[in-house]
């Protein structure tokens, strides 16, 4: 039988099994971000020109170690505790089958650790694409499977609690978008995990010796289905959190709900096939295979991203133009808190999911551009702007208010946290920014040694790459202490937070319930957020077209 | 005025109301479309003798 408490501060009934498995994992992947984050410290003082820091095998290393931990074990651990929270605490229901969240937590755990201690072993520094021919240990592969399976787990929780709570009509009508939100990246997960599971199986079996071979192509085809969609599940996963910060924070509702669903639909269709993009020089597929997934298909999810950039801004502009900020264009936008790291995060991960990330993303799939700056920095760059700026920061922004009130303890270091949005929002867009640059004039990812001294094709890059190399380095320490501060704020909280006090009188509408509820904001026009679309539009269009010419210029054909 | 509960749920809503079935279809569509449609490619490549 289920136990409930109510929140004194939202007025949520929370089960006491979500609110426990939400917190562990929730605290796990804190840790996990840790440990990424000073291995990618150590990668960006390595590819810093002038420092240099590690030596060749210990860079690969921490290089496997960065991704590993940093795309897969923070992000899908934070997953699961926002699918728990989604599912069981804003419908009102009870965590279904709360053992097999542990089985979920405890898998996920051993799996992470079982690989982190094979890339620490030195043995497998595959990075975290782990191309065949590459080999690790078995252990690395075994780790990630179990983790894997673990994450399979937690989905399953989640759609038998989401499921169950339909039936048990906790909810009136259809369930809150920030819900429906997080089982659209539970759906990408689960087609991740399978296709993960494909591969990596007999990627194993091959590491322990009993099969001979794996055809290096028709492993990168089934492995991107993992790697890129992994990523996909991020993008659905921390746009619920905008709308959710939206709600939570100033009451807001989409501009149009059935619009907001269908742009998340239209990610449920389309958006995994942009995993073809990392294929798109392989020589061995044809144009029509590539053109359909990274165009054709992909374009109608990228009008969902557009649309989701236009609706979360918009859906805070209607609501503080409702509480009569309407002087001008931007009054709403002055009069938000933006010393609030929850407000500051997701409006920072807004702006530099959609002109750095969305930008690039489109850019990069689009197949003869992506000639230009395949496998080359401006890769890690998309994604640092995607992961670490969209993601990330919107995870940060969305822990500020679920730790606290979880465990129901005033924030710790309040003042520093006010810093920790702006900074590491800063330094991961610069690094974006940077690798970006040093990716479009030529160098290499992943690539030790960026003056290529033992190549045997020799290859000068101009010094320009070598100085964003060194800003994307600087850029890293600026990240690298706005995320310093996000996990002390953390801790803090837990270890150290005074305990809130109780509110008088319970709260009748609670602030928080916004995210909970379904609906439209209605008669309320948001010029605004009109005006700021047409100049993303337009940065759009242009940086589109200067990249064609840009391949003009450096492949003249005549 | 018409009593909104009486009126029929549009078809659009039930789809996206039914987590099972969007289940089905995120996982079919990008299997189809991506994986297997990117396997077959690589099967039909000619094996070097």
């Amino acid at each position: 039988m289920a136990e409930f408490r109510t929140c004194p501060e939202t007025g949520f009934k929370i089960d006491l099994q979500a609110d426990k498995l939400i917190k562990w994992n929730a605290v796990t992947s804190v840790v996990f971000l840790l440990v990424g984050g000073l291995f990618g410290l150590l990668v960006a003082l390595t590819r810093w020109p002038e420092i240099h820091l590690l030596p060749a095998e210990l860079y690969y290393l921490v290089l496997t170690g960065h991704g590993l931990d940093i795309l897969l074990v923070w992000i899908i651990f934070f997953e699961m505790a926002l699918l728990y929270f989604t599912s069981a605490i804003l419908l009102n229901a009870r965590l279904v089958a709360p053992m097999l969240g542990w089985i979920q937590y405890w898998l996920m755990l051993v799996g992470a650790a079982a690989t982190n201690v094979a890339v620490l072993q030195g043995n497998s520094s595959v990075m975290f694409t782990s191309y065949v021919p590459l080999q690790a240990e078995p252990l690395f592969y075994a780790g990630i499977i179990v983790f894997a399976v673990g994450a399979l787990i937690g989905c399953g929780v989640f759609f038998a609690t989401l499921v169950t709570a339909q039936r048990e009509k906790t909810f009136e009508g259809s369930m809150p978008l920030v819900t429906f939100g997080a089982m659209v990246a539970a759906i990408i997960a689960v087609f991740t995990i399978a296709t993960g599971a494909a591969i990596l199986l007999p990627t194993l079996l091959w590491s322990l010796g009993l099969i001979p071979y794996i055809d290096s192509l028709l492993y990168k085809v089934v492995w991107w289905a993992m790697g890129h969609s992994s990523q996909q599940i991020n993008v659905a996963a921390h746009i619920a959190c905008w709308y959710a910060i939206g709600g939570i924070l100033f009451g807001a509702k989409p501009l149009s709900e059935k619009v907001s669903r269908m742009a998340f639909f239209m990610y449920i269709l389309f958006l995994q096939l942009a995993s073809a993009h990392h294929l798109l020089v392989e020589p061995g597929i044809s144009s029509e295979y590539k053109i359909f997934n990274t165009s054709y298909a992909l374009y109608i999810a990228v009008l969902g991203s557009m649309i989701h950039g236009l609706t979360v801004p918009g859906s805070i502009e209607a609501a503080q133009r409702k509480k009569g900020f309407n002087k001008g264009l931007f009054e709403w936008l002055r009069k938000c808190p933006w010393g609030n790291p929850v407000f500051s995060g997701m409006f920072i991960s807004l702006v530099s999911f959609g002109f750095l990330g969305g930008i690039s993303g489109v850019v990069l799939g689009t197949e003869q551009l992506n000639l230009i700056m395949h496998n080359t920095m401006y890769v890690p760059g998309h994604f640092h702007a995607t992961v670490g700026a969209g993601t990330t920061l919107a995870f940060m922004a969305l822990a500020y208010w679920v730790v606290p009130v979880l465990y129901q303890k005033e924030l710790w270091g309040a003042g520093m946290a006010k810093w920790s949005p702006y900074l590491f929002g800063l330094g991961i867009s610069l690094i974006a920014v940077f690798q970006m640059g040093a990716g479009t004039l030529g160098a290499p990812r992943r690539h030790w040694d960026m003056t290529l001294s033992e190549a045997a094709i020799g290859f000068d890059l101009p010094p320009a790459a070598f100085l964003m190399m060194g800003l994307n380095g600087v850029a890293a320490l600026i990240a690298g202490l706005g995320g310093a501060i996000f996990i002390l704020n953390m801790v803090g909280t837990i270890l150290l937070g005074a305990p809130k006090a109780a509110p008088a009188v319970a709260p009748a509408a609670p602030a928080a319930s916004g995210a909970a509820v379904s609906g439209s904001a209605e008669g309320v026009t948001v010029p605004g957020t009109f005006f700021l679309a047409i100049i993303f539009l337009v940065t759009f269009i242009l940086y589109y077209f200067v990249n064609w010419k840009f391949l003009a210029s450096v492949w003249p054909l005549s | 005025m018409a009593d909104q509960s009486q009126e029929p749920v549009p078809f659009m809503q039930k789809v996206l109301d039914n987590p099972l079935l969007l289940l089905a279809i995120g996982v079919l569509i990008p299997t189809v479309l991506y994986t297997l449609w990117g396997v077959y490619e690589v099967m039909q490549i000619p094996v070097s003798r």
